[in-house]
């Protein structure tokens, strides 16, 4: 390995703003997206969903369906082929619905899929779903209640002293209940399966944010080695999480392509996004907050109940940063389940600690107000010096500094705390804030770098871009570490083909290929010096140890960097079409054995609502968000995030919530005009600020992600403000103009 | 979606018999005319109307807005919701009705929508739209399902025990406040109809929106002449900022003279079965001082009449609010 490549700075790219390098292709229409790609004599499929939410089919008539022109086959339980479970325990194969489609005739939840009709076009085989006759017996009432108890005794994720005995002595307490309802990820582009079989091998053209474990699932499923299944997602059109894991119309189109020999195509429809394809599961939180009259917490406890669908164990883990966020003695958060008759639930964007932290930061802003202190104030009085649940120092924790930046360029001082006091343009302004996190860890990953002869440089690695930039940071990164200019760098991803690369998930992707990527690069550097030694009469009788690299050049150590000749030219010189090193690292999410450091990000959000009380009117105006989250590679599509993460705040607080039927189980909202979100016409204006403070304990360029902190602690901030604005302290989300109706502001 | 033929009609005369064929021109109908589809495809797509025969009536001659003799204006049926939205004499006297375009959808939709489809939107009452649910509108007879299901955007004021569906609407409510004259041809010839009339309650027949017969074609809608010194106003309250339907709203036209109120027209959205005209409110309002007291006062009169559901009762206070304020921005 060559010592002089940490000379590789000061870092020109790293950290500076570039446009994402995809744009062009995305705003022309050029980029591919998975149910863009279309084959010669490809059948499309349509799945039948059921029309009840627990019972039982009892008989299935294809017959009017199977004759309707360009029908290929209907398929259901009896001939959908041989489709196998993944194992609970499988590491590098997850899923949440791990029941095959089709495996059985038990309907657990509305929507679920009952058969499938194959058709020449896709209106063809829409057609004829329809007149697919499916009958039920033993059709009950599904649970789709509202409110829940956990089905069994909750479990303690983590506890720490005495907290009962701590809260029955404190000062102020403050002891309430919040909610939050199962809300849809809505991303634009649809999930969608193009599946292709020549006999042996698979080719699966997915709406993935995780290519690798995708290739895992299906190689299970179907039943065949993995390396008879290739995975392709060229570009994702957002997935929130709920392109995480794979869904079971992947292994309905892989199935029906195995059967008919031709390529398949399933698109999923937007009413069945509601159903099929997860969601964020409906919480319920009981806080308990107590502390003394200085301020100081005493005690902490968390008891949250979500649900849960049928056979699925996907688990929203709301005490996801309970345990850290503040200092206190005495702490207990624990977790338990209520089922219900409802599609599978999933991850959605910052699972676990967005609706967790919502829960928190407004009992944190009850007990402010129960104490008459500055919400602001009360948080720097209960800042950690390490992390008590853990026992470990932070590898690096800046929240104070986004309280008091945050405070300080939102103009918090000038907040009149009393309600409805603050007046602007004949409207109440109502501030509240709340503080944020989420994890900072790293997947395992590894990377390709390669040093072309016609001086481009190719880094490629088995990972995704779902619209967040990692083309471009991917980019950046190599383009840094090998001195070449971004236009330069050809970065291809979204390939099982490629080195295994990391899923996008967790905001972990960017941090994860840290260390891969930049191993790569010094073995195709090491390489590149031995191809000069050898073959570049230019470094002639230089041994490689002689050798060094920087900005693109090879150069002789004992002369300045500029004497030295460009890569490109060292290739040609030494006849050599290219050198390509690889780059391997480990994850530190999930590793058994104790951590070292505690790694998290942070933020504060800080924001004002507009009430106009003669209408009932209530607007997010303005959001300033503060962020600690180690090394900022592109601020442009870092704070890109964090924006469009504030937009989906705004929608989780006052619009997002997914009604399912009582009778049925049935999302009765199902659709983007019934299922209300942020509009342009909602959007704040928005201000973002990264503290940017390298997390080096993580990784050598000390960057984490950024993908999922933006939505952490906005809907308190949110509600927060509209307690200060109204007086009306909503603690089910999302606000409802009834719930505003109440308040005695005029 | 079932097949259907679809023709393209270049004579209103030949597109009217070719409609007179179907049983009805309500739910159900075989026969459909298409202008912008942005209400008829979705509804076909869901299998709601299920039409045989779908006539394409974009290419007839009734794009155009004209004045008419006595000051008022004629409105093509084919005139799109967003020209008509932005045309300047709609703009200059008649306010009220280019907010209100403006209010709905979406600038892709206002681009397609038409006054005649418009005029003919369908509710967009959840099970209405789910043919696995029972629903009186969609199959009469079949039953309610928002009765007992999810009825927080439906209607309050002109329910019955059949049907309590919303007219989703926002242009409706403008030209019922405006009085104006929807013009039909028929297998009969021409015929008027005053807005107030065109649409119907459902009582037990919610399959029955409007008046219009197998065969009918709107051809016009006719504002009448402005009324001098009147000024208007349409608020609408929803959820979120834009692209959403009206949970209330409220078009008003109202003239004030010597410190008196002499014209008052009042229509109400989002609360009621069809565009919701509210004498009550007018008669509270007329000759009164335009103050808050008269206002609150004829919000509390128009919303006399509410019947609310299980998950509706804030729109009885919302509507209140939206009406008042409506007035006191009309007259400020
Ligand atoms: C997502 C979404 C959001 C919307 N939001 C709003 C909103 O906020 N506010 C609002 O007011 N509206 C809203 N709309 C409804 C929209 O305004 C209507 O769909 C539109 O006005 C219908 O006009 P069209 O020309 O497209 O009608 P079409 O779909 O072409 O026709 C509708 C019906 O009218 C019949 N018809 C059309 N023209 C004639 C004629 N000349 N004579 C006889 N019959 C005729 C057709 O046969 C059909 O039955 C929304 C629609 C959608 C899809
Ligand atoms: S309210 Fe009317 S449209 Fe809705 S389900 Fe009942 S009958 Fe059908």
């Amino acid at each position: 390995m060559s010592e002089d490549t940490s000379s590789v700075t000061p870092l020109p790219v790293v950290g500076h703003q570039y446009a994402r390098v995809d744009g062009p292709l995305k705003v022309s229409g050029a980029a591919r997206y998975s149910s863009d790609h279309s084959f010669p004599g490809m059948l499309h499929a349509v799945p039948v969903c059921a029309t009840i939410g627990n019972g039982h089919i009892d008989a299935i008539d294809t017959r009017a369906a199977a004759a309707m022109p360009g029908v290929r086959k209907v398929y259901t339980r009896e001939n959908i082929g041989k489709l196998y479970r993944v194992p609970k325990s499988a590491r590098d194969a997850i899923i949440d619905e791990r029941r095959p489609p089709l495996e059985d005739d038990v309907i657990r939840y509305y929507g679920q899929y009952v058969a499938l009709v194959v058709a020449d076009t896709f209106e063809q085989a829409t057609a004829a779903a329809d007149k697919v006759k499916v009958s039920y017996k033993g059709q009950q009432t599904p649970n789709v209640a509202v409110k829940l108890s956990a089905d069994e005794r909750p479990k303690a994720d983590t506890e720490r002293g005495n907290p009962e005995a701590a809260f029955a002595s404190a000062a102020v307490k403050v002891d309430q209940t919040y909610s939050t309802p199962p809300e849809t990820h809505n991303p634009i582009e649809l999930h969608a399966s193009v599946a292709t079989w020549d006999g042996t091998r698979f080719t699966l053209y997915e709406t993935t944010q995780a290519i690798v474990n995708f290739r895992g699932v299906m190689a299970q499923m179907l039943g065949v080695p993995s390396e008879n299944v290739r995975v392709v997602t060229e570009f994702l059109g957002s997935g929130f999480g709920g392109k995480l894991w794979p869904w079971t119309q992947a292994m309905l189109a892989a199935a029906a392509a195995r059967d008919l020999h031709k390529p398949v195509k399933l698109v999923v429809s937007r009413q069945m996004m509601f159903h099929n394809v997860g969601h964020r599961p409906q919480t319920q939180q009981r806080l308990r907050l107590g502390a003394t009259h200085e301020g100081k917490l005493v005690s902490l406890q968390h008891d949250y109940v979500y649900h849960r669908a049928l056979e699925c164990d996907y688990s929203e883990d709301c005490g996801e940063a309970t345990g850290f966020l503040y200092s206190t003695p005495n702490l207990r958060v624990t977790g338990g389940f209520a089922e219900r008759h409802v599609g599978p639930a999933t991850s959605m964007r910052g699972p676990g600690a967005v609706p967790g932290l919502y829960a928190l930061e407004s009992a944190m802003d009850e007990l402010a107000i129960a104490l008459k202190m500055d919400p602001v104030e009360l948080r720097l009085r209960n800042e950690p010096a390490i992390d008590e649940s853990e026992n470990v120092p932070f590898s690096s924790r800046h929240l104070k500094e986004c309280l008091t930046t945050g405070a300080e360029k939102f103009g918090w001082a000038k907040r009149d705390p009393r309600i409805g006091s603050m007046r602007k343009d004949g409207l109440v302004l109502g501030w509240g804030m709340a503080a944020c996190s989420w994890i900072a860890e790293r997947f395992p990953a590894a990377a390709s770098v390669t040093f072309n002869a016609d001086g481009s440089v190719r880094v490629a690695s088995g990972t995704q871009d779902i619209g967040t930039g990692t083309y471009t940071v991917l980019g950046q990164m190599v383009a840094e570490l090998a001195g070449v200019e971004l236009s330069k760098v050809n970065v291809v991803i979204g390939d099982t083909n490629l080195p295994p690369g990391p899923i996008s998930g967790g905001s972990m992707a960017t941090a994860s290929l840290v260390p891969a990527v930049a191993q790569a690069t010094r073995d195709a550097i090491d390489k590149l010096l031995a191809a000069a030694s050898e073959g570049d009469s230019h470094f002639a009788h230089a041994a490689t140890d002689q050798l060094a690299f920087a900005h693109g050049r090879v150069y002789r150590k004992n002369e300045s960097p500029d004497s030295g000749r460009r890569f490109e030219q060292v290739l040609t010189a030494a006849r050599r079409g290219h050198v390509e090193g690889q780059g391997k690292s480990e994850g530190t999410f999930g590793q058994p054995g104790k951590k070292e450091y505690s790694s998290h990000s942070f933020g504060t959000h800080f924001v004002e609502v507009t009430w106009q009380p003669e209408i009932a009117r209530l607007r997010v105006s303005r959001v300033l968000t503060v962020i600690d989250a180690g090394r900022i590679i592109n601020p442009l599509t870092g704070r890109n995030q964090i924006e469009g993460a504030v937009v989906m705040g705004v929608g989780m607080a006052l619009f997002e919530e997914t009604h399912y039927d009582k009778r049925n189980g049935m999302a009765v909202n199902s659709n983007l005009a019934d299922y209300i979100m942020t509009t342009h016409a909602d959007s704040p204006d928005m201000d973002v600020v990264f503290l940017d403070y390298p997390d080096l304990k993580l990784n050598e360029m000390g960057a984490r992600g950024i993908g999922e902190i933006g939505l952490a602690g906005i809907a308190a901030a949110i509600t927060n403000a509209v307690h200060h604005a109204t007086g009306v302290r909503v603690r089910d989300l999302p606000v409802h103009i009834e719930d505003l109706l109440a308040s005695k502001v005029a | 979606m079932e097949p259907f033929v679809f023709s393209r009609a270049t004579d209103p005369g030949k597109a009217i018999s070719a409609a007179a064929k179907s049983s009805t021109a309500q739910q159900g109908a075989e026969v459909r005319f298409v202008a912008g589809g942005t209400t008829l495809l979705d509804l076909m797509k869901l299998n709601v109307e299920r039409p045989t025969q779908v006539i394409d009536i974009n290419h007839l001659p009734l794009a155009d807005v004209e004045r008419t003799s006595d000051g008022g204006l004629k409105i093509g049926a084919l005139v799109r919701n967003s020209d008509l939205a932005h045309h300047p004499q709609v703009q200059r006297d008649y306010a009220v009705l280019s907010q209100a375009l403006l209010s709905g959808a979406s600038g892709q939709l206002r681009n397609m929508a038409t006054t005649g489809g418009n005029l003919l939107q369908r509710t967009r009452c959840v099970y209405f739209r789910d043919t696995n649910m029972p629903c009186n509108k969609r199959e009469p007879g079949s039953g309610c399902s928002a009765i007992e299901g999810f009825n927080r955007t439906l209607a309050i004021l002109g329910t019955s025990e059949h049907c309590i569906a919303t007219n989703p609407s926002d242009m409706n409510v403008a030209l019922t406040a405006l009085e104006a004259i929807v013009v039909i041809r028929g297998t009969a010839g021409e015929r008027r109809v005053p807005i107030g009339e065109f649409f119907l309650l459902p009582g037990d027949t919610p399959q029955r929106e409007t008046v219009m017969m197998p065969g009918d074609l709107i051809t016009h809608v006719i504002l009448p002449p402005p009324h001098p010194g009147a000024r208007s106003h349409y608020l609408k309250l929803r959820d979120r900022a834009s692209y959403e339907f009206a949970l209330a709203s409220a078009a008003v036209v109202i003239a004030v003279e010597g410190g008196k109120i002499t014209h008052a027209r009042v229509a109400m959205g989002g609360v009621g079965t069809k565009p919701w005209r509210s004498p009550e409110a007018e008669q509270a309002l007329q000759g009164q001082l335009p103050n808050e007291h008269t206002f609150a006062t004829a919000a509390v009169a128009a919303l006399h009449p509410a019947k609310p559901q299980s998950q509706n009762g804030f729109k009885v206070d919302l509507a209140q609010r939206c009406l008042t304020h409506a007035l006191s921005t009309v007259v400020a």
